[in-house]
């Protein structure tokens, strides 16, 4: 086997860089301490370019398939002789898929933060925030084991709690960064008790172990049932419910649109392209059991993919902050990889879902980051997040505009980008397994074509709007990686992804469905064309068709109010009725017993400080009675 | 004597010549070169306490009247190590004008009571044993009433020498009584001839009493609080932590070598006195507003925890108590340190002069805090590992309740201790007091403490060093 240890250094950089920068950060020249973490992460960057070479081409793998890979273990915690936490580095297609992913779109916001954080107040904090993030998400993907997962799941989301609350003396800051973190956290909680359920029946915390088909994991863990499922069917499903948090999928997404508040690199590299897709690796991860004890578990993820992605799409076509649609888009996006792991089987040709899930992660981080990015530098250039209060920039701000119309046509699915491969290989595996998850999941081609065209036109074209100050073209650092992002959506559709990442690890046939893939282009166009008629210029035509829905228009642009009855569920049922009465509790009877005994010990206390006179005699006659008394009683009593 | 016979009581003799030469240098030396003997004192000390460490034969001398073992050895450096502290410390005090003449005599008596103890820890028969704990205790009497001109501390010195004269007479009252039963008074032989009846009884709870009397268990512990508060500081500091580590020690090898017959008796008696010492040290430490009887009341509820270790007769009882002394020693004698600083500095001695410490001596507040959650046993201080492993050795043994009292105690003995930590850090004060530098000799003691807290805490190889040596019943 080819040397991998190396690998430990990957997540172990950015952690060190993180150390550094955010014990020593302010003494450093703000400059420098975000060139420090750039450079730092250039450098695994190019370590895990590396990695993926070795593990894809490295030649050992091509006759039985991709292997599973532990490049380093250690055993952190030992709780019996089976059942022990193991902190360690597991390659296998997807992880390392996941650390090209990551550092290529971790370098990227690093480059162009260095531009767009310029001048900030606590630059050095955010580039520390953004180590630890970038150590955690790592950390995330290359786990050999549930709970080391787990631990860096959580890590995730306390430094995208972190980033998001970045502008701290901002309320809505404050609170869209404590939104997110209560919201996800809950959904961890069923993680928590799916790991515990999922440990108890196979004993094993080890993903190599827990996800071998002919394992001992699979064939101790069929048989319990609860409530009509299979306990191993509970503990996916509530696995699944961590994932649906982490990847804002319907009900828990309502955090993601908020934490647009943090700092635009952030929501690129965080809430788009790496931390939001936990969830669907999370899946990704577990498929085999998923996929061969629990297919109902399986089921939940499709439904719970598509409506969410159906859901979010619809809601994007009305928003009109420019941040919040590209937050819809990519909870639709999401929605897309859960649907396509939920119609997935196992092995062979029939894992086409799986790998489409992955292929369009993949593609997604690349042009979601750009659209990310671009929307920065356009926030950048005009000093406002609201499409209202723009149009017409392509004149001022040409190479964002080539690079975001770019972005939009891959979105799109518009071939040859890479967007419409991924897509395409999403909806085959739809056609091939549910016929309506497949039609809904037209529907979505077209929104998201038209809610995005929406997007562009009414910055980039529409009215020409009289700006305060002209709007000027970003810097190079925040440019280039808009260039290198723009080259990378065009070109990752090209990459063989079946040979490359299957659910079992071996290649398989897999060619265009030309029967999938016309229909999609002609219905992303009409989509386009569509928002083209509405936003190219301005005109009266997206009111009329508001009025048209009326109440469909005004429900989604109040994001189905979700959010009320969220507030309403937790302000006037939970606190009312569940924590008023355990406060009454708390405060008249846990607290009421601990005071009496506090004023017992303390009345006591008080009654027997005469024995301490401060006369010699007394106590020479409490000494004397001392020992006389247990004379007695050992003599006569307890002999 | 060959020179192995030397080398067994080595400690013993390597501080009584340290006592000869201070003597003689009390003598010779000019009054320009008095301000040294501090220092040379802790020079020598130091070397006797580094001696103890080097491999050693084991062995017993006059015909079994002094035995010295692995045991022997550990427990009496880990008594020098304390003693060396408080040497330490008290530069600072000694330094004073009224003090500057009678400093060797301050160490030649200190060093005085440490060789007594030394010769109780070793001692094979119990005239041995008597003649130590008298050595150990009457020149502490003297250390007592050290400031003469105070009313106090000459009430401290008298109360414990008529205090500790009485407990002496009771001892000795149940020495003659086994001596009497046994016809001799040899460790070796008493522990083969002694059984249960009815005198010989009698003549272990007076030898208890006695016992007990030095380590302040309840109801024997009456002189304690009076005389910590009168003792000049540094003193409180060595009764507290080396009298009662020696008497703790000496107890542990007297229980598990000479009254093994009777077992169940001392296990009793030590049930009872433990309850009562935890809980009414507690009840009483909760009122104290002096810092200095504070802590005594604090240091008698120590020994009931420790009675814990005792009872259970068992290898990893006599392995916890030495190593919850020695973490004793750190964290009292860190929070004494503190205590003396503050003294030595505004002569302010109560809780209420701490009020807002934090603000002005932070570092001194953090060393404070820290001793004193030892003291308390929170996790990851040492003090919690010392009673995480007291209570495991009784548990061993089948005495839960006893445990759920020990644990009961220390909820209240936490609430004293932090009323102490919340005076520094959240309590305000119009005058606090105020900013100002220790000495060295002072900040070295306290570094030495801290790093000894969180050494012995972390490194699990000094616990497994002291459990290879110790034994059980």
């Amino acid at each position: 086997m080819t040397n991998f240890g190396y690998t430990i250094w990957i997540p172990l950089l950015p952690f060190l860089m993180f150390l550094l920068l955010g014990l020593a950060g302010n003494k450093l020249k703000a400059k420098l301490s975000g060139l420090l973490g750039t450079a730092g992460l250039a450098v695994i960057t190019i370590l895990s370019y590396f990695t993926a070479y070795k593990y894809f081409f490295g030649g050992e793998n091509a006759e039985e398939g991709f292997q599973k890979i532990q490049a380093f273990n250690t055993v952190w915690l030992n709780l019996t002789d089976k059942l022990h936490i193991d902190l360690g580095i597991l390659l296998d297609p997807i992880s390392v898929m996941m650390l090209v992913v990551i550092t290529t779109v971790s370098l990227m916001v690093h480059i162009y933060s260095l531009g767009y954080m310029k001048g900030e107040k606590g630059f050095e904090r955010f580039f520390a925030f953004l180590s630890l993030f970038s150590f955690s998400m790592l950390g995330l993907v290359v786990a050999t084991n549930i709970f080391q997962m787990y631990i860096f799941w959580e890590l995730v989301g306390v430094s995208s709690f972190l980033l998001i609350g970045f502008y701290y003396t901002k309320p809505s800051a404050v609170r869209a960064s404590k939104k997110a973190f209560i919201v996800t956290r809950f959904a961890d909680l069923g993680f928590l008790i799916g790991i515990l359920i999922l440990s108890f029946n196979t004993k094993t915390f080890d993903f190599i172990t827990l996800t071998d088909p002919s394992g001992p994991a699979f064939s101790q863990s069929t048989s319990a049932a609860f409530m009509g499922l299979s306990v191993m069917t509970w503990s996916m499903i509530f696995i699944f419910m961590g994932g649906v948090g982490k990847s804002a999928m319907f009900p828990f997404h309502v955090w993601l649109p908020d934490a647009m508040e943090g700092p635009t690199p952030v929501s690129a590299l965080i809430h788009a392209a790496t931390m939001v897709v936990a969830g669907v690796y999370l899946v990704a991860r577990m498929f085999p059991i998923f996929s061969l004890t629990a297919p109902v578990a399986l089921h939940v993820v499709a439904y719970v993919g598509a409506f969410s992605s159906l859901f979010a799409a619809i809601i994007a076509c009305t928003q009109t902050d420019i941040k919040r649609v590209l937050a819809y888009s990519t909870m639709s996006q999401i929605g897309y990889m859960m649907l396509a792991l939920g119609v997935s089987g196992y092995g062979g040709h029939e894992g086409l879902g799986y790998m489409a899930s992955m292929f369009h992660l993949f593609t997604h981080a690349m042009f979601k980051a750009l659209l990310f990015l671009g929307a920065g530098a356009i926030i950048h250039a005009v000093h406002s997040n609201d499409m209202t209060d723009m149009g017409g920039l392509r004149k001022y701000l040409p190479i964002t505009h080539m690079t975001f119309l770019i972005a939009c046509l891959t979105i799109a699915g518009i071939p040859p980008l890479s967007g419409f491969f991924s897509k395409d290989e999403i909806l085959a595996a739809a056609l091939h397994s549910n016929k309506l998850l497949f039609a809904v999941e037209y529907l979505v081609a077209g929104l998201t074509a038209f809610y995005m065209f929406r997007l562009y036109f009414s910055i980039f074209w529409g009215k020409d709007t009289h700006y305060h100050h002209t709007p000027h073209e970003a810097p190079f650092t925040m440019t280039i990686p808009l260039m290198i992002l723009a080259v990378g959506s065009i070109v990752t559709g090209f990459i063989p992804f079946n040979e490359l990442v299957t659910s079992d690890g071996k290649p398989f046939e897999s060619e265009l469905e030309l029967m999938v893939a016309i229909p999609s282009v002609l219905v992303a166009l009409f989509g386009i064309g569509f928002a083209y008629l509405l936003y190219f210029k301005t005109n009266g035509l997206p009111d009329k068709v508001a009025g048209f829905f009326k109440y469909g228009y005004k429900w989604a642009y109040n994001k189905f109010y979700i959010d009320e009855v969220y507030i309403f569920v937790t302000k006037q049922v939970i606190f009312r009725y569940i924590s008023t009465p355990i406060a009454w509790f708390d405060r008249h009877v846990v607290d009421a017993t601990m005071n009496l005994i506090a004023s017992t010990t303390q009345n006591v206390s008080f009654r027997i400080r005469d024995f301490q006179s401060g006369q010699i005699q007394k106590y020479a006659f409490v000494f004397i009675t001392g020992a006389v008394m247990l004379a007695i009683l050992f003599i006569y009593f307890l002999n | 004597m060959s020179l192995e016979n030397f080398l067994i009581m080595r400690q013993e003799l390597l501080m009584v010549a340290v006592v000869l030469i201070l003597l003689m240098a009390e003598i010779f030396i000019s009054q320009e070169n008095r301000k040294h003997i501090s220092t040379f004192s802790v020079v020598l000390f130091s070397l006797v306490t580094i001696a103890g460490f080097f491999p050693s034969p084991s062995g017993s001398l006059f015909g079994g009247m002094y035995i010295a073992s692995g045991t022997t050895t550990i427990m009496k450096n880990v008594l020098n190590i304390g003693i060396l502290l408080v040497i330490i410390q008290s530069i600072t005090w000694l330094r004073k004008i009224e003090n500057s003449e009678k400093v060797s005599e301050y160490y030649i008596l200190l060093i005085s009571t440490a060789i007594g103890m030394n010769y109780m820890i070793s001692a094979g028969h119990f005239l041995m044993f008597y003649i130590g704990i008298e050595l150990a205790t009457i020149p502490v009497a003297a250390l007592a009433a050290f400031d003469r001109m105070k009313n106090k501390s000459a009430e401290a010195g008298i109360k414990l020498i008529l205090s500790s004269a009485f407990s002496s007479g009771i001892l000795l009252y149940g020495l003659s009584i086994i001596y009497g039963t046994t016809g001799t008074l040899y460790f070796s032989e008493v522990s083969k001839l002694f059984t249960s009846n009815s005198l010989q009884t009698l003549g272990f709870i007076f030898f208890f009493s006695g016992m007990a009397f030095k380590i302040s268990i309840v109801p024997f512990h009456l002189w304690t609080a009076d005389v910590y508060e009168g003792s000049p500081i540094n003193i409180t500091s060595y009764l507290s932590v080396i009298s009662k580590g020696a008497a703790v020690f000496v107890l542990v090898i007297i229980l598990f070598t000479v009254f093994t017959a009777i077992v169940k008796t001392w296990q009793s008696t030590i049930y009872v006195v433990s309850v009562l010492t935890m809980t009414v040290a507690n009840l009483f430490a909760i009122r104290q507003q002096n810092l200095k009887r504070f802590l005594a009341f604090s240091s008698i509820s120590q020994a009931g925890y420790i009675l814990l270790g005792v009872i259970g007769g068992n290898e990893l009882g006599m392995a916890s108590i030495i190593y919850y002394i020695l973490v004793y020693v750190f964290s009292n004698l860190g929070a004494f340190g503190v205590v003396t600083a503050i003294s030595n500095q505004s002569g302010k001695e109560n809780m209420d002069d701490y009020n807002g410490l934090y603000h002005t001596n932070p570092k001194l507040s953090l060393i404070m805090t820290l001793a004193l959650f030892s003291l308390a046993g929170i996790p990851p201080v040492a003090g919690f590992f010392g009673k995480f492993f007291l209570f495991t050795a009784a548990a061993q043994k089948g005495f839960y309740l006893l445990v759920l009292i020990a644990v009961l105690n220390t909820i209240i003995s936490l609430f004293y201790y932090l009323l102490v930590v919340k005076a520094m850090f959240i309590n305000k004060s119009d005058s606090p007091i105020e900013k100002f530098r220790s000495d060295f000799p002072t900040r070295l003691a306290l570094g030495i403490c801290i790093a000894g807290l969180v050494i012995t805490g972390f490194a699990s190889v000094i616990f497994d060093a002291i459990r290879n040596l110790s034994f059980g019943i």
